[in-house]
């Protein structure tokens, strides 16, 4: 085993990085050679600690001290003191908030955990394809339990303490849609799982069904189990493949431990799965555009009500809910309704797990309960704003969902918060955007995908859309009037209020959301016929400094398209009606004489 | 991977009890891995195989330690697992030695993976590039 004695770790993530972290490091080695210990002493890199605010963060193994706001001059203390005399470093230690105190061991320090992992509790610790494993980590005991020790309605009842909601976007209580369900008398009833997970930039349902199957299907029985279901459902992507090949093994594997199948564990309860496959239109996703895919017709909504509790599937009662809704559901049962809304805010119990993308260091996948701020996640968790840049918007919600902004950051992410100031929680995706990114293009990016995945059933969002996605464009060609504004501002309107689903009634979101928050950006598209963050490339002028111009004729051989003309040796122009903005003079010009307006 | 299931039926579990003992039986199973009555020798990896860590070459990885640990006569236990949210630094392994806390490596590539057998496997240097647990399970709450 090593020789080492005790190991220093130096956070190496991005924001402990900017901020001297290196700089540390080089330190730490060199005082360590100095004073002869290298060979005792291991000086190791580490990634994100999670706790960017507090950074540079030095942790000493094994005795778990955390330091924060190191800086290269403590450097020496930390040796004298910690290294060799055994002495904690009292004034680098983390200050509790609220009694003052000072932490040394990181296990007491919970709290900067941001993170807690209820739905992706298995994620990344089991073998998805082995259910022994996951029988270790407690799959299938709930249903055991529910099966053996309680009714249907008692079921229920938790779920419904629970305060459990809809992971899917809607943010419907899922214990009240059970009950539904469970009233709605049939000779036949099914329980679905949508896993369609169309929001561009998702893969929070993905992820678990990779990672934990069994979570999944034990839930979708216990739904069955208090609805009165005895047959379940996966409508599933069929762009997804390897969460469908570990859904298949996992189904068999249940089924051969008799999980799933006919009187499950004796119980005299029957339940089996079936996967059905869409075909990855972002629509289906919707519930009753969801069923009627896998009833085999066009896969377009149709209004609610009657809602697919009461007419879902081949028109029996039928309850939807989305993965991420059901991998909660085992947990909520074996640790009970009080120990779920103990986690989260009033309103909206237990945690959300958010694909962070964008322009953000730490990309990944999180789980935080209910309440955190978006400067936690963004900041903290997810490590800020790449290469040192200005954080400007982040969507969540995606494409049904709108932008918010710096004075949205310390807002408690729930379901109701999201709402009010104009966005929504939808399925989990957060893309963080910096300085460099038009809010006038962000727009058009979703609305693009509007258009292309509205089914076409109603006119608003068939033929709105459209129009919408004109509007931008021509604001982005710095062709756009004010009216164009009052246009654009009504027709969402209009779009919101008369589509017939989900789609058409929150496909104008993201217009609305930046036109509220980036007023400023649209009308420099339309007025000064500018992009300050330099995305709209029609906006872009590229002009030739005479002064720096040698004249070298590099630029013109470069142009595509013969815009830039000059005598040899004599300062060049560009014909801004030829030029297209290519960017390839600039890239070539080796005297720094283009530059971009 | 799931060589325990080829081809073999598994019994039913046919109540709750028999599912108590199931559990309780895997668990002792899955313990023994840890606790390994050599502790010297049985090493566990784990290697984030969802679709995120695959596009970015954990198949390959995961073939590397398998190969690379047989050829180096160490005794590990490689498995697969799903995605642990640190897509930025993918692919990312976990690697627990015997009666020690697991650590959680990123980026990893087969230079990377070399290291980690020779240095920290064999002899329990740290590597650089561990990515500190950042969050809590429901164990604690
Ligand atoms: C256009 C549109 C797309 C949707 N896509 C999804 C989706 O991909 N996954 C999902 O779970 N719910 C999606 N929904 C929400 C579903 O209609 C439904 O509310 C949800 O599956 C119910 O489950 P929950 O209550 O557990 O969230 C979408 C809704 C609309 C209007």
């Amino acid at each position: 085993m090593a020789n080492y004695k005790m190991h220093i770790l130096v956070c190496g993530g991005t924001g402990c990085r900017a901020s001297q972290s290196e700089m540390i490091l080089d330190n730490l080695k060199t005082e360590l050679e100095t004073k002869g210990l290298s060979d005792e002493i291991q000086v190791i890199q580490t990634g994100c600690f999670g706790f960017c605010e507090k950074g540079p963060i030095v942790k000493i193994m094994p005795d778990n001290t955390f330091y924060v706001e190191v800086t290269p001059e403590d450097v020496k203390e930390i040796i004298d003191e910690h290294i060799i005399k055994g002495r904690r470093v009292n004034r680098l230690l983390y200050v509790n908030p609220d009694n003052q105190e000072h932490i040394a061991d990181s296990k007491h320090m919970g709290f900067y955990k941001k993170q807690l992992r209820i739905a992706l509790r298995n994620c990344g610790f089991i073998d998805p394809e082995n259910i022994d494993e996951a029988i270790a980590k407690d799959a299938y005991q709930a249903l055991g339990k529910a099966l053996v020790e309680m009714s249907p309605d008692q079921v229920i009842a938790v779920m419904k303490d629970s305060g459990l909601r809809g992971r899917g976007g809607g943010g419907f209580p899922a214990g009240l849609k059970w009950e539904f369900a469970a009233k709605n008398a049939s000779d036949q009833k099914y329980v679905v799982c949508n896993a369609d997970e169309g929001d561009p930039g998702a893969f929070m349902d993905r992820s678990i069904l990779e990672g934990d199957p069994h979570s999944v299907l034990e839930a979708m029985a216990l739904c069955g189990y208090s609805t009165g279901a005895n047959k379940g459902l996966i409508y599933i992507r069929a762009e997804y493949p390897l969460a469908i090949e570990r859904l298949k093994i996992a189904m068999k594997q249940a089924e051969e431990y008799g999980f799933l199948g006919k009187d499950i564990l004796g119980s005299g309860f029957d339940f089996e799965i079936e996967l059905r496959y869409g075909a990855g239109a972002f629509v289906c996703g919707e519930e009753t555009a969801l069923i009627h895919s896998m009833e085999g017709e066009r896969g377009e909504p149709t209004v609610k009500p009657p809602f697919p509790a009461e007419s879902g599937y081949l028109k029996k009662p039928t309850n939807v809910n989305n993965v991420e809704t059901f991998a909660n559901v085992p947990v909520i049962l074996l640790k009970g309704a009080e120990w779920y809304k103990s986690i989260g805010t009033e309103k909206s119990s237990g945690t959300k797990v958010f694909a962070l993308a964008g322009k953000i260091n730490n990309v990944g996948l999180i789980e935080v309960p209910m309440g955190t701020t978006l400067r936690e996640v963004i900041f903290e968790i997810g490590g800020g704003i790449k290469d040192g840049k200005k954080f400007k918007a982040v969507q969540t919600g995606g494409p049904s969902g709108g932008c918010l902004t710096e004075k949205h950051l310390d807002t408690p992410i729930d379901f109701d918060n999201l709402i009010a100031v104009g966005s929504m929680m939808g399925s989990g995706g957060m893309i963080v955007m910096d300085e460099d990114d038009c809010m006038v293009s962000m727009a058009k990016f979703y609305l693009e995908f509007t258009v292309e995945e509205s089914c076409g059933k109603c006119s608003p969002c068939r033929i709105g859309n459209k129009r919408l996605y004109e509007l931008l464009t021509k604001i982005t060609e710095g062709k756009g009037t004010m009216e164009d504004l009052d246009l654009l501002r009504n027709l969402s309107e209009v779009i919101k209020d008369t589509s017939l689903c989900g789609l058409g009634q929150t496909s104008p979101n993201p217009v609305l959301s930046t036109m509220s928050n980036f007023w400023d950006e649209y009308i420099e598209h339309v007025t000064d016929k500018k992009c300050s963050a330099g995305q709209c490339a029609a906006l872009k002028q590229y002009i030739i400094d005479p002064e720096a111009c040698v004249g070298c004729t590099a630029c013109a051989r470069v142009c595509p398209v013969n815009a830039i003309s000059g005598e040899r040796k004599m300062p060049h122009e560009i014909n801004q009606d030829i030029c297209i903005k290519c960017n390839a003079c600039f890239e070539k010009c080796k005297f720094n004489a283009i530059s971009i307006n | 991977m799931s060589k325990i299931f080829g081809g073999i039926k598994m019994a039913k579990i046919k109540s709750l009890a028999d599912l108590k003992k199931k559990q309780d039986e895997v668990r002792s199973k899955l313990n023994l891995r840890d606790k390994a009555d050599n502790p010297e020798s049985l090493v566990q990896i784990k290697v984030a195989m969802a679709t995120c860590g695959i596009a970015s070459g954990a198949k390959e990885i995961m073939e590397f330690f398998v190969n690379e640990l047989g050829k180096r006569n160490i005794d590990a236990v490689v498995t697969q697992t799903g995605c642990m949210g640190y897509c930025y630094a993918e692919p990312t392994i976990e690697v627990q030695l015997p009666g020690q806390e697991p650590v959680v490596y990123g980026y990893v590539d087969s230079k990377k993976a070399d290291k980690i057998i020779e240095l920290y496997i064999k002899k329990g240097e740290l590597v650089d590039g561990i990515i500190p647990q950042n969050y809590e399970t429901i164990d604690n709450k």
